[in-house]
């Protein structure tokens, strides 16, 4: 019997990688566990290792060959005794390299695991006025692209004639810190693997080559400690970046980030500023369960003392990242691991710093108002995609900061449209969500056509299964039934 | 490895034997751990197990030493890197597997996954994706222990890496104010992510961590489970006894990548292969088995065996359906 080594997936988000080299050859003998290639993506390096005894019959894949998507044979291992000749043709996979290029390995990626057929969900009270927004063709919401968004519409901010260079998220959040690093020698970043391991996300990558140990500190698994750390350091003048792994580690750590960071101005009498950025990436990721997918930004955006920035696309994450390391007081800066790889236009200025507290309309139009952060974005814009082709104009702002919240861009929109939909994958009761509503129905009640809805993320933890993780998000699919709902449609 | 060093108490210098049988029940029980991991490691490359997936390979003899100290009864608690204890538990594999996949057999219905599993048949409490967070967790399944004294002891695993938690000397000094039947083990695998102990670590003898509150600490070989074994029958009658918490560090070493991605470049190739070949917990006890007379056929049989038990696990994980759509909204409030 042989069996097929199939290129590894990484991690959940990875799709293909590079086939690095070859550790073994052609006719070596493999004992499980014998690492026989290593495999690359932008994060990672893995060692791929053979899971059974036997001889390495045919290298499929040659080393050094990008592009491997994920199930790809690339190797033919044969049981002892068994010849290598005997496999020959036993895989109809021809090798890699010795066919058309163009044709990659383009045919042999495979349905993502778990993409499965949609279900109606229950319960969702939420959703009794959009009816049934069945996910029907709807590809998953992850594999979206924020870089589809016009880049024009962060002209205004840009002057004319601005040259444009492409980057990724994780790109453009790396070279605000480092610009600021640069700046201002009181600025420095710390927490877990920010360092030596380049950060876990790779947002900090290269930062402790520029700046040394001294300005970019690796420190133990100790989140209320070195936020408690931070804090102090920023109180004696000092401007901390604190880098949690992910938010949900934050959740130890929100007893200073609230009671010590948000609050001593006040306490003290206006004399005692933090000026310091918790950033680390908030929010679902993929698979990975309810411990680990939890969206922060109600809860930050409701304490008075706090900035609360939740930015959609790398431009917004360089111009709005390098004002919150410039600003007086505290600031939580939620990223998004989905978003980090993506990639859009920054503006190449020497000094590129946007407005906190000032929303975006990221897509204009008249007939109703989508408002959303973050990755939620991808939802509201590919809704407006498909709204268009219906013939609706849907008018799409990204808030960008949670807290203050930019209300007038908001109302001046619903003036103009009547109707509103807000979106985002946290939690229902009292989110984000809830409060646009609120203050929507406040300041623009005359002008509403119709009660503003709301897509969330569902009323429960995180559920680890593929189907599951996937009902528990928001879709494209509800945000459209939203946007028909509150125009009668 | 550390044999045996300035912990608190001082232990007995010379190794302890094992019986045959004993030796057999640790090859048989850490060799399905192993053959798990690696099944486990190859259905997350086929994309059958998403998300985050911290395999056990390397360490299976301190799950193992641990268990056969314990008794009936005696309940485990852990963090992300679960699979061994699941299995040591007495867990079905078939279903671990399953909820790897994220099927509707697995033992959290597929909700849980790879971090998050519990069975209060097996007394296991998870499984926590939180670092640090046994420790305390540990430290209150001791507390309903001693509340109901029924003799029970509460087996707490972490990291090197979460023992600078500061919640873990919480539990520390309540476990040692109240008396609380709990053991804490730490498995020292020397690096928490790519962080090398002496990197995040003021004191890297942890078995010392315990003396602020009066716990008596052990510092062990954790590849040697006959080592491990000795170490915990110790720590169990102390706590059964009534004496309150025991903390041993067990200095194991985890052959893989923290999780499935990791750059692999805080640590040498050379390192990893020297670990394997000198230190490997199975092959150790597979060479005594040898020389005791024990035939490479019959131990090729128990191989063959963990085999057969790992790969009926991964098609029933395979073949299991997925959750039915209306769990998304079950097991929210009891
Ligand atoms: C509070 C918290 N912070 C950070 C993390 C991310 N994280 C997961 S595992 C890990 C390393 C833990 O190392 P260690 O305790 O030594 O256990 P090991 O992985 O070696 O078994 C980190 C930092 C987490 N899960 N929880
Ligand atoms: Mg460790």
């Amino acid at each position: 019997m042989t069996v097929n080594v199939l290129m590894p997936a990484l991690s959940p988000t990875m799709e293909q990688g590079k086939l690095a080299k070859w550790l073994k050859s052609e006719g070596d003998a493999v004992k499980a566990g014998d690492v026989i290639a290593e495999i690359e993506t932008d994060k990672a390096t893995m060692e791929v290792e053979a899971v059974d005894e036997g001889v390495l019959a045919r290298i499929l894949v040659p080393g050094g060959t990008e592009n491997v998507a994920v199930n790809t044979p690339i190797a033919v291992i044969a049981e002892e005794g068994e010849s290598v000749a005997d496999t020959a043709d036993h895989a109809p996979i021809k090798r890699v390299g010795e066919e058309d290029k163009s044709q990659k390995q383009a045919e042999a990626v495979p349905p993502a695991p778990g993409q499965t057929a949609p279900q109606d969900q229950p319960g969702d009270a939420n959703r009794a006025q959009t009816k049934a927004a069945v996910e029907a063709a709807t590809p998953a919401p992850k594999a979206t692209s924020v870089a589809e968004q016009p880049s024009k519409s962060v002209a205004p901010e840009v002057p004319e004639g601005t040259t444009m260079v492409s980057m990724t998220m994780r790109e453009a959040l790396r070279d605000a810190m480092a610009e600021e690093m640069r700046r201002d020698p009181a600025v420095f970043v710390i927490g877990e693997e920010v360092a030596e391991y380049q950060g876990a996300y790779k947002v900090t990558q290269g930062l402790l080559q520029e700046f040394g140990a001294k300005r970019v500190v690796d420190t133990p698994i100790t989140e209320y400690g070195f936020a408690g750390v931070g804090v102090g350091a920023a109180f004696a003048g000092l401007r901390p970046i604190v880098e949690f792994m992910t938010f949900n580690f934050s959740m130890q750590a929100i007893d200073h980030i609230v009671n010590s960071a948000a609050k001593t101005l006040y306490m003290s009498g206006g004399q005692i500023n933090c000026p310091i950025v918790f950033r680390g990436p908030n929010g679902a990721a993929a698979r990975v369960a309810a411990q680990h997918s939890q969206d922060y930004t109600a809860w930050y955006a409701q304490v008075p003392g706090l900035i609360v920035i939740a930015p959609s696309n790398a431009s917004d994450a360089k111009g709005l990242l390098k004002a919150a390391i410039r600003n007086d007081n505290p600031v939580v800066f939620l990223e998004n691991e989905i978003l980090y790889g993506k990639t859009s236009e920054v503006p190449a200025l020497e000094d590129f710093v946007l407005p906190i507290g000032k929303a975006r309309i990221a897509r204009p139009g008249k007939d109703v108002t989508l408002v959303s952060f973050s990755i939620g974005m991808t939802y509201a814009l590919r809704a407006a995609d498909e709204l268009a082709r219906e013939g609706i104009e849907a008018e799409v702002i990204d808030l960008r900061t949670l807290r203050p919240m930019d209300m007038a861009t908001v109302i001046d929109s619903v003036k103009k449209t009547g109707r509103c939909v807000a979106i985002e994958e946290g939690w229902p009761q009292c989110g984000v969500s809830a409060e646009i509503a609120m203050r929507v129905q406040l300041e623009a009640f005359d002008y509403l056509d119709a009660p503003v809805l709301r897509v969330t993320g569902k009323d429960t933890p995180m559920p680890y299964a593929a189907n599951l993780e996937k009902l528990a998000l928001p879709s494209v699919a509800e945000v459209v039934a939203a946007a028909k709902a509150v125009m009668y449609r | 490895m550390v044999e045996e060093s300035g912990g608190v108490t001082t232990g007995a210098p010379t190794i302890p034997a094992f019986t045959r049988d004993q030796e057999l029940t640790a090859f048989r029980d850490m060799l399905l751990i192993r053959r798990f991991e690696e099944k486990a490691g190859q259905l997350y490359g086929m994309g059958v197990i998403g998300g985050f997936c911290h395999l056990y390979i390397g360490q299976e003899a301190v799950v193992i030493g641990v268990k056969m100290a314990a008794r009936d009864g005696d309940q485990f608690t852990t963090s992300y890197r679960d699979h061994g204890h699941m299995l040591a538990s007495g867990m079905e594999p078939k279903r671990v597997m399953a909820e790897l996949a994220g099927k509707r057999g697995g033992y959290s219905k597929g909700k849980g996954g790879s971090m998050h599993m519990f069975s209060r048949t097996a007394n296991f409490y998870g499984g926590h994706g939180i670092v640090g967070a046994p420790a305390p967790i540990g430290a209150g399944v001791a507390f309903a222990n001693a509340y109901r004294g029924d003799g029970r002891v509460s087996l707490t695993f972490f990291g090197e890496g979460a023992s600078n938690q500061g919640q873990v000397y919480e539990a520390f000094n309540m476990a040692a104010l109240w008396k609380l039947p709990v053991v804490f083990i730490v498995e020292n695998n020397r690096y928490a992510m790519g962080t090398e102990i002496s990197r995040a670590s003021a004191q890297i003898d942890l078995s010392k961590r315990g003396a602020a509150f009066a716990i008596p600490g052990k510092q062990i070989d954790g590849m040697d489970v006959r080592i491990v074994k000795a170490a915990a029958d110790e720590a169990i009658e102390w706590c059964r006894n009534g004496n309150g918490p025991y903390l041993i560090e067990a200095q194991t070493y985890r052959y893989r990548g923290h999780s499935m991605s990791d750059p692999a470049k805080y640590r040498s190739k050379e390192e990893v292969q020297k670990m394997r070949a000198d230190h490997d917990p199975i092959e150790q006890v597979r060479m005594r088995l040898i020389a005791d007379g024990v035939s490479e056929d019959e131990l090729k049989k128990i191989d063959a065996n963990a085999r057969k038990i790992v790969s009926d696990a991964a098609d029933f994980a395979m073949a299991d359906k997925e959750p039915d759509p209306a769990e998304l909204w079950t097991d929210v409030l009891a």
